[in-house]
């Protein structure tokens, strides 16, 4: 498997409905409510881009952004 | 089936007459007085490459050629009345959704499982109000196999005309009678079919925006448009709304355009109605036993007419109310307790000259039995 | 395609409540799709009534929303008259297998080309948590102070006996295998059940006390294991999760009824 790397967790925080789902199943506790009750990420540095925060939000609020630890060009490829 | 004379079984003629307005989806669950509409249609419809099922029940049946309809399809099912019951709630969708389709109900004796293979006349007021909440329906009939067929041929036209759904009922008389049929060359009815957008691919379709005339253009499920179709009130895309200008204005779409086309929705027949002092009122297998006795009284020299309904819903009022202006006496023939009797009384300027002929036991309607009430008005005694 | 492209964006946020694991699956079925590159115009998404069915107003497929319960039959006049559609048919629990049992069973026995998928969630949401025929024995719900006393049915055990050719069970917890299973769900050529295990915080949650969304997913997580694992012989109350039945050489409906076109033509010919 190609190893990834995080570029950003986009969270559209109008579809976000402060559930926890992300936050409480999160394996290395990146994301987390902010006092709107809004998911955001508190240590992207942490993230190991496992997807499941954005497989399981029930309101398809999250994105998480990778991109291929790869040659320049194939990133590239990836991102577009 | 090819045209020219045939001898064939009201169902049977309701059959052919489906095949030639275009009829390519049915299905249906077996019930008397109405299966061989079913049987018929197994054996035609995959010759001509059609779709024939036979559901779980009737709520699937009427669920399934509405779905089938959205596709492009002119579709049918067929059914007495313990399965209309269960029609109902697709009917009202039906009507919601503007979804073209047309329900035969060959009527038997109700309520419940009734008599299932006895004639009766008792759905009128289902046909009209089985559906909750307000709304119009069109609702056909008639007593003669060439009537089936003509009425049957109309009932599609105006299905896809006002994109309604059209019950046909039929009764237990006129479904099992064999009698002579015509079946006319094609194109010697005129059939109509579905209003498709003419809109391109890319471009804003609405497909619950109605013409000027009123009516839909639609886009098959499947094509190029992606819409959504609910039985929620909805706005012009078909999303569901609760907007309360769109709700009203919804529902007096669904309910003007039937009330405001009533005229050419409206089909009947009329015999010596001219100088009629006694007018007799009746539709279906009834009809067939007025017209008799009139014929019969006529020779003798009184003055009897008869007004054959072809459409009960939307009720033709104006059409009983003139044809009725002149009459002593109106005698309604119906196998019920006065379903139509109410409506007609409802139409004319006397509701007190208003008489009832009817059977409710299950026994075809005679003509004696009509003379027998023709007796009392007359003063003849019983 | 990104899977997002498959929404009607402009209706979001959606509807359901916050923790609600409809929106999971709303998530792993339209990823199923984009994995199976299935355009747009080739998709007809069925749905009955109830919470689950709302899934239809947020797909931009060919969308028909119909009545309580009667969603696969609305679904065989289409599949029927279109063979070549797509055609996947979201259900609540109660809108499948209580209002809608017979039309399931019937569904299934034919074999036709559909995806049916259940999104589970043991009770009737819309309506304010009433007991279903997906809630346990003993349950509580709005109108089961005293405890459910019916018993519930085996969607999987269901669908098998019916005679559906594809059956398989995931959770929102499980979204990878749940995507997983859709899509082959999706791909398989005849009637495939998925009952997704959904989450419903707001009444089975609460009334049954089982904590907020996460927990109930942890739950699935603890209480789940896969097919034929050790696991469920050594503990029997575990439901399992994965593919049962997967069968495509049963023949399917449309097929079928093709067929039956060509003997009527040549005996009419």
């Amino acid at each position: 498997m190609v190893k990834r790397r995080l570029k950003e967790h986009v969270i559209d925080r109008e579809w976000c409905k402060g559930c926890g789902i992300c936050v409480h199943f999160c394996p290395r506790h990146v994301l987390e409510l902010d006092e709107q009750e809004k998911a955001f990420a508190a240590r992207p540095q942490d993230c190991i881009c496992c997807l499941l925060c954005e497989l399981r939000c029930p309101d398809l609020a999250i994105e998480v952004i990778t991109e291929e630890l790869q040659t320049e060009s194939a990133t590239k490829e990836q991102t577009e | 089936m090819s045209a020219g004379l045939k001898f064939v079984q009201g169902n049977e003629a309701c059959v052919e007459a489906a095949l030639y307005a275009g009829l390519q989806f049915y299905a249906g669950y077996p019930i008397t007085p109405s299966s061989e509409i079913a049987e018929h249609l197994a054996v035609r419809l995959p010759r001509v490459g059609g779709t024939f099922l036979q559901l779980e029940d009737e709520i699937a049946s009427i669920c399934a050629i509405i779905g089938a309809s959205l596709t492009g399809c002119k579709v049918m099912t067929a059914t007495s009345g313990p399965g209309f019951s269960l029609m109902q709630e697709g009917l009202g969708y039906a009507i919601m959704a503007e979804i073209p389709c047309v329900i035969v109900n060959v009527m038997r004796g109700g309520p419940s499982t009734g008599l299932p293979t006895c004639p009766s006349q008792g759905d009128i007021c289902q046909a009209r109000w089985g559906a909750h909440g307000d709304h119009a329906i069109i609702a056909l009939t008639a007593s003669t196999l060439q009537d089936v067929f003509e009425i049957t041929v109309h009932a599609f036209n105006t299905a896809e005309t006002y994109r309604t759904p059209v019950i046909l009922l039929l009764d237990e008389v006129v479904g099992h009678m064999r009698e002579k049929l015509v079946v006319p060359e094609a194109g010697a009815i005129a059939t109509v079919d579905r209003l498709k957008t003419s809109l391109k691919l890319g471009m804003d379709y609405h497909p619950y925006l109605p013409r000027e005339d009123g009516r839909l253009p639609m886009s098959d499920f499947g094509g190029q448009h992606r819409y959504n179709v609910t039985g929620l009130f909805h706005d012009m895309w078909g999303f569901p709304t609760q907007e309360p200008s769109m709700v009203h204005g919804l529902l007096r779409h669904l309910v003007d355009k039937i009330a405001n086309n009533a005229d050419s929705i409206c089909r009947y027949k009329e015999y010596y109605l001219e100088d009629a002092h006694i007018v007799l009122i009746s539709y279906g297998g009834s009809a067939r036993s007025a017209l008799h006795v009139v014929e019969n009284r006529r020779v003798r020299g009184e003055r009897l007419g008869l007004l054959e309904l072809q459409t009960i819903w939307p009720f033709p009022y104006s059409v009983v109310e003139s044809k009725c202006a002149n009459a002593r006496y109106i005698v309604v023939v119906e196998m019920n307790m006065g379903q139509v009797t109410r409506a007609v009384k409802r139409a004319v300027a006397h509701p007190d000259r208003v008489v009832l002929a009817n059977r409710i036991d299950g026994v075809f309607i005679t003509p004696t039995d009509i003379r027998n009430i023709l007796r009392l008005i007359q003063g003849k005694g019983v | 395609m990104p899977f997002k492209d498959y929404l009607r964006k402009r209706f979001f946020p959606h509807i359901w409540c916050p923790g609600c694991g409809h929106g999971i699956v709303l998530g792993c079925l339209l990823r199923a799709i984009e994995q199976l590159a299935i355009g747009k115009n080739d998709v007809v998404m069925v749905s009955g009534i109830g919470c689950s069915s709302r899934i239809c107003g947020y797909v931009d497929f060919h969308t028909l929303h119909t009545l309580h319960g009667r969603a696969l039959a609305f679904a065989t006049g289409v599949k029927m008259s279109v063979p070549r559609l797509n055609v996947i048919v979201p259900m609540g629990d109660g809108d499948a297998l209580a209002i809608g049992g017979n039309h399931f069973i019937h569904a299934a026995r034919r074999n036709i080309a559909m995806t049916a998928i259940v999104m589970n969630n043991r009770t009737y949401g819309m309506t304010g948590g009433q007991y279903s025929p997906l809630s346990c024995h003993g349950d509580f719900a709005t109108n089961a102070p005293y405890g459910n006393i019916d018993h519930d049915f085996d969607v999987v055990e269901l669908a098998r006996a019916a005679g559906a050719t594809f059956v398989a069970r995931s959770t929102t917890f499980h979204a990878r295998q749940t995507t997983e299973i859709i899509r082959k769900a999706i791909a398989h050529p005849g009637f495939a059940v998925v009952e997704v295990l959904s989450q419903c915080p707001t009444y089975y949650g609460r009334k049954n006390k089982q904590g907020g969304a996460a927990e109930m997913m942890e739950w699935y997580r603890d209480n789940t294991t896969p097919v034929g694992s050790k696991a469920k012989q050594q503990n029997p109350t575990l439901i399992e999760r994965g593919i049962f039945v997967q069968d495509a050489g049963k023949p399917e409906y449309c097929c079928e009824y093709k067929k039956l076109v060509e003997r009527a033509r040549r005996g009419a010919s």
